[in-house]
C-alpha cells in the first residue's frame, strides 16, 4: 500500500487536516470561545522544538555518538525550571509592550532602534533559513525513500528529480499558503495565531505518537524488550563501545555541558520557540503547567531513540543505510507498511511544524524590524500621506513568507547533501544563541545600553559565522579547504576551527566559546563605557521593572507633548484599518468614561502611549515609534527628567516598602503594649491586695492596743496587777506594730531596689553560731532544743552580714515559733555543696501541707487556716528572706510533710567575687 | 507572593541540580559497563534522573498553596 498516489494522497490528506484545524480553531476564536486557551495546548505547541531533526536525526545521532544527542533535551528541562522566573517576566514585558517578535523584543528594550530590531532580524534569518532547508529536505529525502518500497535505496543514490516531481518545492509552496493563510489573516493590535497554534499543538500530538509507535514496535515486536536491546548490541564488538559512550565518542564532558547551554538558550531565543512561548501565549498561567509538561513531552520522544538506534545499527549492519533513516527504513525493511506510513506522516507533521511557524515569526520579523522601518524612513514613498497602510503591510509579511521558504528551498537545492546543510541544526542554535545576553541582560540589568547591545551582537554574528558558517562552506567544497587546514592566508592563528591556537575542542565548543566571550564581553564593555539616551533610559526601567508597575499606563508617565485624538485616529487606521482603530478608541473611551467621536477624548500622555502600543502590536515598536512622532509636538525630555520619574517611581516603591514595615512594627508594638498593661493591672491588683492586707495586719494590734488603753481609761479601779499585764499587752502589741513597719519598709525597699548593702566577706559558720545564741533565749523560752552541725570550715562568701543574720534568724524563730513546748527541736546545718553554701533548717513541727508550701514564700502568707488560726507572725519574714537570698544569687525552698516536720533551705553561691573593700 | 516566590526558588534550585547531576564529575560515576534491569548504568541513570527531576518540578509547581487566598 506504499505506492506513491497513497502516499501523497495521505499527505494532502495529513495537510488538509491541519488547514481544517487551524480554520475551525480560528472560527472559534472570532467567536470568543478559544481552543487554545489551554496550558495542554500551550506545552504542546511548544513541542515545536522537535523537528525533524529531531525525528530523524536523533536516532541519527545516537547510532554515531551514545547518548551524545540528549543534552539537546535535557538542557531545555533545566531552562524551562527557570521559566518561573525568567519567562514570566519576558510574556509580562511582551505583553505591556505589545511586543511581536524577538527582534521586537531586543529592539524594544535598548529605546526602540530600529537598528538592532534590523541586525536581529538579519542573524535570525541567516541562522534559521538553512534550518527550514533541512526540514525541507527532510521531507523530500523521507518521500523519496518511502516512494522506493519495497527497496531500501538511500536518496542520493536515486538520482535527480526532475523539477515537477520536486516534493521539497511543493511542500514549501503549501506551507507557504498555510503560513499566508493564518499567520497574516489580518492585522490585529493583539496579535494571536490561534489557528496555527492549534494545528501545531497537533502536529506535536502527531509526531510524538508516530515515534511511540514505532519505538514501542522495534523494541518489543522487533526484539523482547529494551534488556533484549542492549544485549545484543553489548553482543556485538562494533557496538559494544557505545554502552560506555562518554569517553572518546560523544566527545569530552567539555562537548557536553556546551551542548546543554546550547540547548538551553535555543529553547528561549530560537524564534520559533518564542513565538509559541512569548507571542502566542494567552495566559501567563499556562507556563505554570508547561514547566513540567513540556519536559514530559521530550523526555517521551527521547525513550525509544537509543533503541531504535541500536535497533537499526543491529538490523543495517555494514553502513549500507544511513542512521539518519533508520526511523523509516526500519518498519520498511520489516514489512510494516502501515507503520512506515504513519512514521512517514510523523516526519511529516515535525518538519512542517516548524516551518510554520519559524516562517511566520521570521516574515514579522522581516517586516516589522527590517522593511517597514526603512519603508517609512524613505521619504520618496510618501508613506506618510497614504491613507490605508493595512494592504501594504499584509502584502509585506506574506512576500516575506514566500521569500522565506523560497530562500530555505534554494538553500536546499544548493547545498544539497553538502556539510552546510547536514550540520545546520547546531549551528542554528548557536545563531540565536547570541541573542541571549541582550536579552537577558536586558531585562534583569538596567545599565545594557543600545550602542552595547549592537556591539555584542555584532561581535558574537561575526565570530558564530567565522568559525561556523565559513568552515561548514568550506567543508562543502564552495571555500578551498586549505583556509580550514591553515587558516586564512596561512595564518594559523586566525584559523576558524582553531581560533588562536584553541584545540581539541568540538566545532560548536570552540566556537560557543569564541562567540560568546566576545558577544558578551562587547555587550558589558561598552554598555559600562557608553551612556544611555534619554528613551532608553526609559524603557530599560520599564523591562527591568515590569512588576513593579502596575498596567500598561506606565510608560505614559514618560511623554510630554500635544497630540490631537483625529490625528491619532487616521494613523492608527492607516496601519490597523478603520474598523479596528475604531474598536481600539471605543475600548479606550468606554474605560475613561468619555464618549468617541467627540471633543472629550483627550489626547494625553496615557492616550498617546496607549495608541503607539497599539500601533505596535501592528508594526513593531521602532515602527511605530517612527510614525507616533510624526503626527504629534513631542516634547522630548532630557535623560535627568527621565531619570528623575525612574527614581520618584522606585522612591514610591520604597516608600511603600517602608510603610509596610512601619505597620508591621506598629502590630508587634500594639502586642507588647497589651501584654505591658495586662501586666500593669495585674500589678495594680496585687498592689490593692498588699494595701488591704497591710491595713488588716496594722489594725489588728491597733485594736488591741486600743481597747485595752479605753479599759485603763474608763475604769480606774483596776487593780494593779490586771493594770500591769494589760500595759504589758499594749506594750507588746506597739512592739508588734513597730516590726511590722520595719518589715514593710524594708519590704519595699527590696521591692524598689534602694536597699543599701554592706558587703563583707563573711564566715558563715561565724554567722549561725552568732545567729543562734541571739535567738537562744527565744528557744529557752519555749523549752525548744536547738542544735547545729557545722563543719569545721568553709570558704568565706561575700555579703551583707547583718543580712543574712537577718535571715537565718527569720528561719529560726520560725521554726521554735511552730515546735510544740518542751518536746520540740530545731536542727540547724551547713554544708557546701557544688559551689554554694547551703544552710538547712529543720524542725519536727506539725508540717506545712503542700497547698501551702506552694504560696509561703508570697507576701502576708501564713501556713494554716487564716481565718481559724491566731497569726503567728507578720507574714513578711519569708518574703523579705527569699528576697535576700535571691539577691545573692541563691535559692531557697522548703520541703515538708505534715507530721513530719519541716525543713527550710537556701543556698548562697560562693563564685561571688569579694567585692573591694571600702577603705573607709 | 511570597508562597509564588517560593516556588520560583525551588524551582531555581532544581535546575541547578540537574546543571549538576547531568555534568562531569556526576555522569563519570556512571560511565561504567554493566547494566540496571537490562539496560546501560549510564542510559539508566540519565533516564530515571530526568525523569525525577521533572516529577519534582511537577511536585513544585502543582504544590497547593499554603498561604489562604
Amino acid at each position: 500500500m506504499l505506492q506513491g498516489w497513497v502516499i501523497i494522497v495521505v499527505s494532502f490528506a495529513y495537510l488538509g487536516l491541519l488547514f481544517a484545524i487551524a480554520y475551525y480553531a480560528d472560527q472559534r476564536a472570532d467567536a470568543g470561545r478559544s481552543v487554545i486557551a489551554s496550558p495542554y495546548i500551550y506545552s504542546l505547541s511548544l513541542g515545536v522544538y522537535a523537528t525533524a531533526w529531531t525525528f530523524y536525526g536523533s536516532v541519527g545521532r545516537a547510532a554515531s555518538d551514545g547518548v551524545g544527542f540528549l543534552p539537546i533535551y535535557i538542557g531545555p528541562t533545566l531552562m524551562i525550571a527557570l521559566w518561573w522566573v525568567v519567562m514570566r517576566k519576558i510574556i509580562r514585558i511582551s505583553k505591556q509592550n505589545r511586543i511581536t517578535s524577538l527582534a521586537d523584543f531586543i529592539a524594544s528594550r535598548y529605546g526602540k532602534s530600529a537598528l538592532i530590531g534590523g541586525l536581529v532580524t538579519i542573524i535570525a534569518v541567516v541562522g534559521i533559513v538553512p534550518y527550514i532547508s533541512l526540514q525541507l529536505k527532510a521531507v523530500s529525502n523521507s518521500f523519496t525513500i518511502v516512494l522506493q518500497y519495497p527497496e531500501i535505496v538511500m536518496p542520493a543514490k536515486v538520482g535527480a528529480v526532475p523539477f515537477l516531481h520536486d516534493t521539497a518545492l511543493g511542500v514549501a509552496l503549501i506551507l507557504a499558503a498555510f503560513a499566508i493563510a493564518f499567520g497574516t489573516r489580518h492585522l490585529d493590535a493583539a496579535e494571536h495565531h490561534q489557528g496555527m497554534v492549534a494545528a501545531i499543538a497537533f502536529e506535536s500530538l502527531v509526531k510524538l505518537l508516530a515515534f511511540l509507535a514505532l519505538g514501542i514496535f522495534v523494541t518489543f515486536g522487533m526484539y523482547n524488550g529494551f534488556g533484549d536491546v542492549f544485549e545484543r548490541a553489548a553482543a556485538s564488538t562494533r557496538l559494544r563501545a557505545m554502552l560506555t559512550p562518554l569517553e572518546g565518542v560523544a566527545g569530552s564532558y567539555a562537548s557536553w555541558a556546551w551542548l546543554t547551554i546550547l540547548s538551553m538558550l535555543a529553547i528561549m531565543f530560537l524564534p520559533r520557540q518564542f513565538q509559541v512561548a512569548v507571542i502566542e501565549n494567552v495566559d501567563e498561567k499556562h507556563l505554570n503547567k508547561a514547566i513540567w509538561l513540556f519536559p514530559l513531552y521530550m523526555l517521551a520522544i527521547n525513550i525509544f531513540v537509543l533503541p531504535i538506534a541500536f535497533g537499526g545499527l543491529l538490523r543495517f549492519p555494514g553502513g549500507s543505510v544511513d542512521a539518519d533513516t533508520f526511523v523509516l527504513t526500519l518498519p520498511m525493511a520489516e514489512k510494516q507498511e502501515l507503520l512506515a506510513l504513519l512514521v512517514f506522516i510523523g516526519g511529516l507533521s515535525a518538519a512542517t511544524g516548524m516551518v510554520i511557524v519559524e516562517t511566520i515569526a521570521l516574515s514579522t520579523m522581516v517586516c516589522n524590524d527590517l522593511v517597514m522601518p526603512i519603508l517609512l524612513r524613505l521619504r520618496v514613498l510618501r508613506l506618510n500621506q497614504r491613507r490605508d497602510l493595512t494592504g501594504l503591510l499584509l502584502g509585506i509579511r506574506r512576500g516575506a513568507i514566500v521569500l522565506v521558504l523560497l530562500l530555505g528551498y534554494l538553500y536546499f537545492r544548493l547545498a544539497g547533501e553538502a556539510y552546510a546543510l547536514v550540520s545546520i541544526g547546531l549551528i542554528s542554535f548557536a545563531a540565536v544563541a547570541q541573542f541571549a545576553p541582550v536579552v537577558l541582560g536586558g531585562i534583569f540589568w538596567k545599565g545594557g545600553t543600545r550602542r552595547g547591545a549592537l556591539a555584542g551582537l555584532a561581535a558574537g554574528f561575526l565570530l558564530w559565522f567565522y568559525t561556523l558558517m565559513l568552515p561548514a562552506f568550506a567543508r562543502s567544497d564552495w571555500l578551498p579547504i586549505g583556509f580550514l587546514e591553515h587558516g586564512p592566508f596561512g595564518l594559523e592563528l586566525l584559523n576558524p576551527q582553531q581560533l588562536f591556537g584553541l584545540a581539541r575542542l568540538d566545532h560548536i565548543t570552540h566556537a560557543m566559546i569564541w562567540s560568546m566571550i566576545a558577544n558578551i564581553g562587547a555587550y558589558v564593555a561598552v554598555s559600562l563605557s557608553t551612556s544611555q539616551s534619554a528613551g532608553e533610559h526609559r524603557q530599560a526601567s520599564l523591562f527591568v521593572d515590569v512588576f513593579k508597575r502596575s498596567g500598561e499606563a506606565g510608560g505614559a508617565r514618560f511623554w510630554r507633548g500635544t497630540a490631537s485624538a483625529p490625528e491619532l485616529f487616521n494613523l492608527l487606521a492607516r496601519f490597523l484599518g478603520p474598523a479596528s482603530a475604531e474598536a481600539v478608541f471605543q475600548d479606550y473611551a468606554r474605560g475613561k468614561g468619555v464618549q468617541w467621536p467627540g471633543d472629550s477624548l483627550v489626547a494625553d500622555a496615557e492616550f498617546v502611549h496607549y495608541v503607539e502600543t497599539q500601533l505596535a502590536g501592528a508594526i513593531g515598536a521602532s515602527s511605530a515609534r517612527i510614525m507616533v512622532a510624526s503626527v504629534v509636538k513631542e516634547e522630548a525630555l532630557t535623560i535627568e527628567e527621565v531619570r528623575q520619574i525612574v527614581d520618584e517611581a522606585s522612591q514610591v516603591v520604597a516608600y511603600s516598602h517602608q510603610l509596610e514595615q512601619k505597620s508591621g512594627e506598629l502590630e508587634a508594638a500594639t502586642t507588647e503594649l497589651r501584654a505591658a498593661n495586662e501586666r500593669l493591672k495585674e500589678l495594680d491588683r496585687l498592689k490593692d491586695d498588699f494595701v488591704s492586707t497591710v491595713s488588716h495586719e496594722l489594725r489588728t494590734p491597733l485594736t488591741s492596743i486600743r481597747s485595752f488603753s479605753e479599759i485603763l481609761r474608763a475604769d480606774p479601779k483596776v487593780d494593779l496587777a490586771q493594770r500591769k499585764k494589760f500595759l504589758d499587752i499594749i506594750t507588746k502589741e506597739t512592739e508588734r506594730l513597730t516590726r511590722l513597719i520595719n518589715k514593710i519598709l524594708d519590704l519595699s525597699k527590696l521591692e524598689s531596689g534602694t536597699t543599701e548593702w554592706r558587703e563583707s566577706p563573711i564566715d558563715m559558720k561565724e554567722v549561725i553560731e552568732s545567729t543562734m545564741t541571739a535567738a537562744s533565749q527565744l528557744f529557752k523560752e519555749k523549752e525548744v532544743r536547738l542544735e547545729a552541725r557545722l563543719p569545721q570550715r568553709v570558704p568565706e562568701l561575700v555579703a551583707d552580714v547583718d543580712r543574712i543574720t537577718q535571715v537565718i534568724f527569720n528561719l529560726l524563730s520560725n521554726a521554735v515559733k511552730f515546735c510544740e513546748a518542751g518536746k520540740g527541736r530545731v536542727e540547724v546545718a551547713l554544708v557546701e555543696d557544688n559551689g554554694f553554701l547551703r544552710v538547712d533548717v529543720s524542725d519536727n513541727g506539725p508540717g506545712i501541707s503542700p497547698k501551702d508550701q506552694k504560696v509561703i514564700f508570697e507576701k502576708f502568707r501564713q501556713a494554716g487556716d487564716a481565718l481559724t488560726d491566731k497569726p503567728r507572725g507578720t507574714g513578711l519574714g519569708l518574703h523579705i528572706s527569699f528576697h535576700i537570698v535571691e539577691h545573692y544569687g541563691g535559692r531557697m525552698w522548703v520541703s515538708s510533710r505534715p507530721g513530719q516536720g519541716t525543713t527550710f533551705s537556701f543556698t548562697l553561691p560562693l563564685a561571688r567575687e569579694p567585692a573591694p573593700v571600702d577603705a573607709t | 507572593m511570597d508562597n509564588f516566590e517560593i516556588k520560583g526558588q525551588r524551582l531555581v534550585a532544581l535546575s541547578m541540580l540537574g546543571c549538576l547531576v547531568f555534568n562531569y564529575p556526576i555522569l563519570e560515576l556512571f560511565n561504567r559497563p554493566g547494566t540496571v534491569l537490562g539496560i546501560p548504568v549510564l542510559y539508566a541513570f540519565i533516564f530515571a534522573t530526568w525523569g525525577l527531576l521533572i516529577a519534582l518540578m511537577a511536585l513544585v509547581v502543582e504544590a497547593k498553596d499554603r498561604a489562604d487566598r
